[in-house]
């Protein structure tokens, strides 16, 4: 498909060193966190919208699939070169063209990593909040391409909710600005609102205006442990009817604790069946408050213990259980499958239950973490792939899984998307119409197709 | 279909590590090598996957493979952070093995495996080193902590590197310097940088630990701990030199093994366990033995209860503190700082990514001498942000690194030992 003349024309619009084909250049940017893999035809990094526009015009003119790419650290396939054509890097635009004090408003390329940009706002006492367990390797181009969220979602909301603005390339080769700096503007749909968690399907982030905070003079970590799940639920659903909001609520169930207890012995008492993580964030004499208000709430809920960070080094403490969370899975099963499924929050002890159900079925181990506070959580199966059975048996129960959470009015993903990875389940939330009105969307500003083709929806053929 | 080479098996020993990597893309925040270049096949994750790929058998050990895993610093940045305990720098000494099997050692790395396994070459070359150094080579101020240029055309005539010592150290010294009975008897394994270049690094150690009434043996027939052939895959110098160092140090009864080079501390404490050890059965209980009494020089000190401040009031210095990789990876970061800090009249000024590698990385610096000055620059940077006088280490290495890094933007900032701070606090 993509021939000697194509890689050409290629180097003539990015330069030779920017274009990649020996085949471990090409292996290199086969892969994500999902563990498929395939090879694309060429590697391009360009470094600039203008050279990205240029890309896509051929891409048009001689049919060939683009796929863009951050880091690389999705979760569901979303960047991965399916059947072939050229990866399209973003990384070299990695500047933050400016920081507006006044206005609280950022302008950042695409390429630049989520806790760089975080750390120069901090900087200046800004904020932004938007926090998915990749930022320190993710790029803010992939976070807006796929909606990324984070602990912080349940006070501050997703990256969606930060955005205001984008330079886009079109995937016909047109540059395009959407939104703006204003914090009101109606005119027109709201392009940005759509292209946020488009996955790269309907265009190229090449410029992304940020929204800023103050940043909160002081936050304070809480590590509750509870004796039942349905304590720790009942505690979030009554620090939030409390019209407490905190910045953070993380949720370990028992499975997890295990893992992490068992690997690292971090002293979590026995009788512990569930643990809350809790943050607030603001000024330094109302989180003193609202950290002995949430204490007292949630006291008669089944409190088996309650840890209160004292300065940053005991809070960090506090948060390496969470950390820990992932590499202390592998200790269950070599393999897991990492969903991330939303409940209303009320619903998270029965999406639980649920799963429980499900574990017990199909005899394989599941664990479950994430963010309690806005419902999100990842759902961790956890199989080994060179047992005979044991992958079709993950991807059944997935399959129910995402069921049970739909059945309660939830979603099957909060924030890794489809990409490749859950376009078999996609039509159980997704109704017929809903699709089309998708991909209609998709067709009119893609008529050939050319652009991370094969994502999101499954093809016909 | 590129044919499987016979030389790969080498790397199926590490078959099930390579297994466990399931490409987060972690290693991506903290790789320098992946800082220079930006790009996915210099990352931990990247020559995982080409290593993975050379085991399937559909990529060859070609020109571009062993461009590829030339790329590491083995820093060891991304075996700690890793979520799944990837040990990447074992997997790309493997790869460099099996690419030095397939293609030879390449002319340098020949050169630096037969400097290396002869310390008697090695002390007649710095001899010549050191006589002659200064006829050929530019000088530049000695409190910068490096002496000369370097003129040689593999490594351009840009590099700054200190001056040979006339007398190396351990021609200074008996083999055993006794000590207060009832105190312990460390074994001080002194490594090459020690021994030719930085000699004032082992007058400091053993300053320190005559200071704690210590009896301290110097062993004569110690050589290279071989960490420069690791780093061209040459594991059987590697391993020639193992069994040298534990003929050496098993020698005399002792308490520890100390070094003050951290790159030789991570050869002993880590490199032979999981390198020699485990490809050469009858070595592993040894080289056990060894790497259980292994200690760094401040981790040591700190152990013994040295107390700096006792002594006095000592000169005003303002430090900041480099962490080794080496020390690093072996989580000894807070003693050498507690101890500087304890100081008289030293004052610790903590800079921007103390923990980030310098950009030597053995032979890395070498070969990649633009990318290692690249990594150098933000350390250089924060290091002059800080305002001290002295960049402090415990890695002879990164100071000749350090001291380079300085040099090229044309800064004084003296760069010193944590043992010679030390030293200079109790007025040794």
């Amino acid at each position: 498909m993509i021939d000697s003349r194509i890689i050409q024309e290629l180097k003539l619009i990015v330069g030779t060193d920017n274009v990649a084909t020996d085949r471990q250049d090409l292996l290199c940017y086969g892969y994500d966190a999902t563990q498929m893999e395939f090879l694309p035809d060429a590697v391009v990094h360009p470094g600039s919208p203008e050279e990205i526009a240029a890309i896509l015009k051929l891409a048009n003119a001689e049919r060939f699939p683009v796929f863009p790419r951050g880091a690389g650290s999705g979760f569901t396939g979303g960047a991965l070169p399916k059947g072939g054509g050229i990866v399209l890097v973003v990384t070299r635009l990695n500047r933050i063209l400016r920081i507006d004090t006044e206005n609280l408003v950022a302008e950042v390329e695409p390429g630049v990593v989520t806790e760089q940009f975080q750390q120069e706002v901090e900087k200046l006492g800004l904020f932004y909040p938007p926090d998915p367990a990749s930022l320190k390797f993710s790029t803010l181009g992939g976070n807006v391409a796929e909606n990324a969220g984070g602990p912080r979602c349940v006070k501050y909301g997703v990256t969606r909710d930060f955005v205001m603005g984008l330079e886009v390339v079109l995937p016909t080769g047109e540059i395009i600005r959407t939104g703006g700096e204003t914090y009101k503007g109606v005119v027109g749909y709201d392009l940005t609102r759509l292209l946020c968690g488009s996955e790269g399907t309907l265009g190229i982030i090449t410029k992304i205006i940020f929204k800023l905070l103050p940043l909160p003079e002081a936050k304070k970590t809480m590590l509750t442990i509870f004796d039942s799940i349905d304590g720790a639920a009942k505690a979030v659903s009554t620090i939030i009817g409390n019209k407490i909001i905190p910045t953070t609520l993380e949720f370990m169930d028992h499975a997890t604790l295990q893992c992490v207890e068992k690997r690292f012995n971090l002293g979590i008492p026995a009788e512990g069946r569930a643990v809350l993580l809790i943050e607030v964030d603001g000024d330094r004499d109302l989180i003193e408050k609202q950290a002995a208000r949430i204490q007292d709430l949630i006291r008669p809920l089944g409190l088996v213990e309650c840890k209160i960070a004292r300065d940053a080094a005991e809070s960090e403490a506090l948060w390496k259980v969470r950390r820990l969370v992932s590499p202390s899975l592998r200790d269950v099963n070599p393999d897991k499958f990492n969903e991330d499924i939303v409940v209303p929050r009320s619903k998270v002890p029965d999406v639980i239950r649920a799963i429980d159900r499900i574990r017990q079925k199909y005899d394989i181990p599941i664990v479950n973490f994430g963010h309690a506070g806005d419902g999100n959580i990842h759902v961790n199966v956890m199989v080994d792939k060179s047992v005979a059975g044991q992958e079709e048996k993950a991807h059944q129960a997935i399959g129910e899984i995402f069921q049970a959470a739909l059945d309660l009015n939830g979603t099957m993903s909060g924030e890794h998307g489809v990409g490749l990875a859950k376009q078999p389940y996609i039509h159980l939330e997704l109704k017929p119409a809903q699709v089309a009105a998708m991909q209609a969307v998709k067709k009119a500003l893609d008529p050939n197709d050319i652009l991370n083709p094969g994502k999101m929806f499954p093809r016909e053929d | 279909m590129i044919q499987k080479d016979s030389n790969v098996s080498a790397l199926q020993r590490v078959e099930n590590e390579l297994k466990k990597c399931v490409k987060c893309g972690a290693c991506r925040a903290h790789c320098p090598a992946f800082a220079a270049w930006q790009r996915e096949p210099a990352v931990a994750r990247g020559k995982v996957a080409v290593a993975q790929h050379i085991l399937k058998g559909d990529v060859g050990l070609d020109d571009q493979t062993y461009a590829i895993m030339s790329k590491c610093l083995l820093c060891g940045s991304c075996v700690e952070k890793c979520p799944n305990d990837v040990p990447t720098d074992e997997i790309v000494v493997t790869a460099r093995e099996v690419l030095a099997r397939r293609r030879g050692l390449t002319t340098f790395h020949k050169a630096v495996g037969q400097v290396i396994k002869n310390r008697r070459l090695m002390s007649f070359g710095a001899l010549a080193a050191a006589i002659l150094g200064p006829l050929f080579f530019r000088k530049v101020p000695q409190t910068s902590g490096l002496r000369l240029r370097f003129p040689l055309p593999f490594v351009g005539n840009r590099r700054h590197i200190p001056q040979i010592a006339r007398k190396p150290f351990m021609d200074r010294h008996p083999e055993v310097i006794q000590g207060e009975p009832g105190k312990p008897r460390v074994v001080f394994y002194v490594g090459c940088m020690t021994n030719f270049v930085y000699t004032e690094v082992g007058e400091a150690a053993l300053a320190l630990f005559r200071h704690l009434g210590c009896t301290v043996i110097i062993p004569k027939g110690q050589g290279c701990c071989g960490l420069p052939g690791m780093s061209g895959g040459d594991l059987d110098t590697v391993r020639g030199l193992a069994e040298q160092n534990l003929a050496a140090l098993e020698k005399y009864e002792a308490d520890y093994v100390m070094t003050a080079c951290a790159t030789c501390g991570g050869a002993l404490h880590k490199f032979y366990p999981a390198l020699i050890g485990k490809r050469h059965p009858e070595l592993a209980t040894r080289i056990r033995a060894i790497a259980d009494k292994t200690v760094d020089a401040a981790q040591l000190l700190q152990q013994l209860g040295l107390h700096p401040e006792e002594t006095g009031v000592g000169e005003r210095l303002k430090i900041t503190y480099h962490d080794p990789c080496h020390l690093r990876t072996r989580n000894i970061t807070r003693q050498p700082r507690e101890l500087l800090k304890g100081s008289p009249g030293v004052e610790l000024a903590e800079m921007e990514g103390a923990d980030k590698c310098c950009g030597l990385g053995g032979t890395f610096n070498v070969y990649h001498y633009d990318a290692s000055l690249k990594i150098n620059e933000g350390k250089s940077a924060a290091i002059e942000k800080t305002g001290a006088d002295a960049v402090v280490t415990g890695c002879p290495g990164c100071m000749m690194q350090l001291s380079d890094g300085l040099k090229q933007r044309g800064n004084r900032t003296r760069v010193m030992h944590t043992l010679e701070v030390l030293a200079r606090a109790l007025g040794k």
